[in-house]
């Protein structure tokens, strides 16, 4: 067994907004220049403690998503180092010309989180479910996207990224994601990490996918089959000599993602086999449709992210082989 | 026009917040503070003034209402069961899975709808969009809108304003529901919108402020402005609390978005059954 991974699939220690509140304060406490922007949706990150307690580095700026981005930027021009938050659709789609521009083009160091990305969010319906936020940020060069698959992945990228040039984009969930990684585990940009060593088949996930690969491998293990499992970390920069090392190895890939895959994590996979060695990949994610309302397991069988899924399409793909 | 008297368009607003409570108590939960404070408006408009056809939703010649403040799609949904445009019964589908009633009001699910929103901030570009529509083809429509405090800090809201009074569309009719709350706090503590009515009237609106929960006060700010064509677009600011209408949420320190438990159920109902009593009208359960 790997020794980086304690999954069970239980409860976390510990939710990501809980994460998230720790790990900001840590970064405030540790350099003045940390800033945290808020487009009025603190509550929804139970993070108005910060607010109160860092009046000259946690700002308010109110339903201001576009405005948020660029007083972020002008902030980084003048020494500061912010994370912004808000929604995933209000910290991609609502403002990528101030994202695309003043942050990426400008070359800004900017930290942008997306909450609620995709099913997770849930109750708030298609008109807050996005799908194409990954798409959107893998286009933006020189950017790092990165879909948080478990709470200290989450805390680590927000502290190793802190001084990152350019573009930084963490989507998450707020709360409910799974202990995967033990507390210590180091991530690299552009590393993706293998959680389970099998020959027959590679299920590539990220974010809340990886989990639900996981538990896919277990069921495929009771049927005979052994699948390597890939966090793949950040989906920008791909990992590509893990992709590659997976197709040579296994000779069938399945993605797995809580995204269009026109765009997404299938999308990358794809078009990165496709030139350096064509091998059959099957893509588990959003089938380029809008979001509705329902409770995730609701979501989860609707849009077909389920280990189920990938566990039929894992053996459609290794079937496929030939 | 026959304009409605006090109590009956009491009566309509008890009504459409009975319809709220039976939507988010079914869904054991929602944005039920900045639903409850719009029923009072929403009675007037719908009562008084919106030319609509149920059975016709899509009517061309209808007039408009689109709330821009999305999360309150229970309080339209509330206002067009009671008009008839679909069952009560499918009140308590709200945030079901099986799509008839989302939480932020949809146009493509849900009959007398005009307005997809929830992102917000684009609303009042739209009524812009639909009044100047009316403008070019000389059709007699009005297009409400409905914005909210915390929302009016989206850039895109004084985009709207600056076209709306240069196009002249004085058949745009926009509320600004000022419970002076939104979900970080209050808005001077997150973004102070400062005087509203004089915001708006600096962007070349006519613009006034009224008792958000005085259907009277309400009906003949609106009427004054549906009879004016002095080339201006009208912002009636109500001056709401958030929840109103419900003195157990009004209270709750943040009412935006919450649980709704049986017992908070019980706790409004019997408010609104006194509520009901003093009106002549009842619950049917
Ligand atoms: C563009 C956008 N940003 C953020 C949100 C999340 N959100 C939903 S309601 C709300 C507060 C709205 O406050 P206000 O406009 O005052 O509404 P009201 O008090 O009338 O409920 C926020 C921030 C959103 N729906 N859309
Ligand atoms: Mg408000």
């Amino acid at each position: 067994m790997n020794r980086k991974i304690r999954y069970t699939g239980k409860k976390p220690e510990r939710e990501v907004f809980e994460i998230f509140n720790s790990t900001m304060r840590e970064l405030i406490e540790d350099d003045p220049h940390v800033i945290y922007l808020d487009a009025d949706l603190m509550g929804s990150l139970k993070t108005q403690e910060l607010w109160r307690a860092f009046p000259k580095n946690v700002f308010n700026t109110g339903i201001q998503e576009a405005n948020m981005i660029g007083v972020a930027c002008g902030m980084y021009l003048n020494g500061m180092k912010p994370y912004v938050h808000s929604f995933a659709p209000f910290t991609s789609r609502r403002v990528f010309d101030q994202v695309f521009l003043s942050i990426a083009y400008a070359e800004k160091s900017v930290r942008v989180i997306g909450s609620d990305a995709g099913i997770m969010a849930t109750h708030n319906g298609g008109t807050h479910m996005c799908f194409e936020d990954v798409a959107m940020m893998r286009t933006v060069p020189e950017a790092c996207v990165v879909d948080v698959s478990d709470p200290v992945m989450c805390a680590e990228f927000l502290k190793e990224t802190k001084e990152r040039p350019g573009l930084t984009f963490l989507r998450m969930p707020r709360r409910d994601l799974p202990d995967i990684y033990c507390p210590g585990t180091r991530f690299e940009e552009g590393k993706g990490m293998v959680l389970r060593e099998g020959g027959d088949v590679t299920l590539i996930g990220c974010g809340i996918m990886v989990a639900t690969c996981l538990q896919a491998a277990e069921a495929l293990r009771q049927e005979g089959i052994e699948a390597r499992v890939i966090d793949i970390v950040t989906i920008k920069p791909l990992d590509r000599e893990l992709v590659l090392e997976s197709a040579v190895k296994t000779g069938a890939v399945v993605t797995a993602e809580n995204a269009n895959v026109i765009g997404g994590l299938g999308s990358a996979v794809t078009e990165y086999l496709a030139m350096e060695r064509p091998t059959r990949v099957l893509r588990v994610g959003i089938e380029d449709t809008f979001g509705r309302v329902g409770v995730e397991s609701f979501l989860r069988e609707a849009y077909g992210l389920t280990a189920e899924h990938i566990a039929s399409e894992a053996k459609r793909a290794i079937a496929l082989k030939n | 026009m026959r304009m409605s008297a006090r109590t009956q368009l009491e009566q309509t607003a008890w009504q459409i917040r009975l319809g709220i409570i039976r939507a988010i108590s079914s869904n054991h939960g929602g944005h039920i503070g900045g639903s409850l404070d719009l029923a009072e408006l929403m009675a007037v408009v719908y009562s008084d003034f919106m030319r609509v056809k149920t059975e016709e939703p899509r009517w061309a010649d209808r007039d408009f209402m689109i709330v821009s403040k999305g999360h309150a799609g229970p309080a339209l949904y509330a206002t067009l069961a009671l008009k008839g445009f679909f069952s009560s019964d499918r009140l308590e589908n709200l945030n079901k899975t099986n799509n008839l009633l989302p939480g932020h009001c949809d146009r493509n699910k849900v009959p007398g709808v005009d307005a997809t929103t929830g992102s917000l901030g684009q609303g009042l570009s739209l009524a812009c969009g639909a009044a100047l529509s009316a403008k070019i083809t000389g059709r007699d429509q009005r297009v409400f809108c409905v914005t909210g405090d915390g929302e009016s800090a989206e850039g895109q809201i004084w985009e709207a304003a600056q076209f709306a009074a240069h196009y002249k569309l004085d058949n745009l009719i926009a509320f600004l529901d000022w419970n002076k709350m939104q979900i970080d706090g209050t808005n001077d503590e997150v973004m102070a919108l400062g005087d509203p009515v004089a915001k708006y009237q600096a962007f070349g609106w006519d613009a006034c402020k009224v008792n958000g929960a005085d259907v009277l006060e309400i009906q003949e700010a609106v009427l004054r402005a549906v009879e004016t064509a002095d080339g201006k677009p009208a912002m009636i600011v109500l001056d709401t609390v958030k929840g109103q209408g419900a003195r157990c949420i009004m209270e709750m320190a943040n009412n935006h978005c919450i649980g709704f438990p049986d017992s908070l159920r019980e706790q409004v109902m019997a408010e609104l059954r006194e509520q009901g009593r003093v009106l002549g009208m009842e619950v049917e359960d």
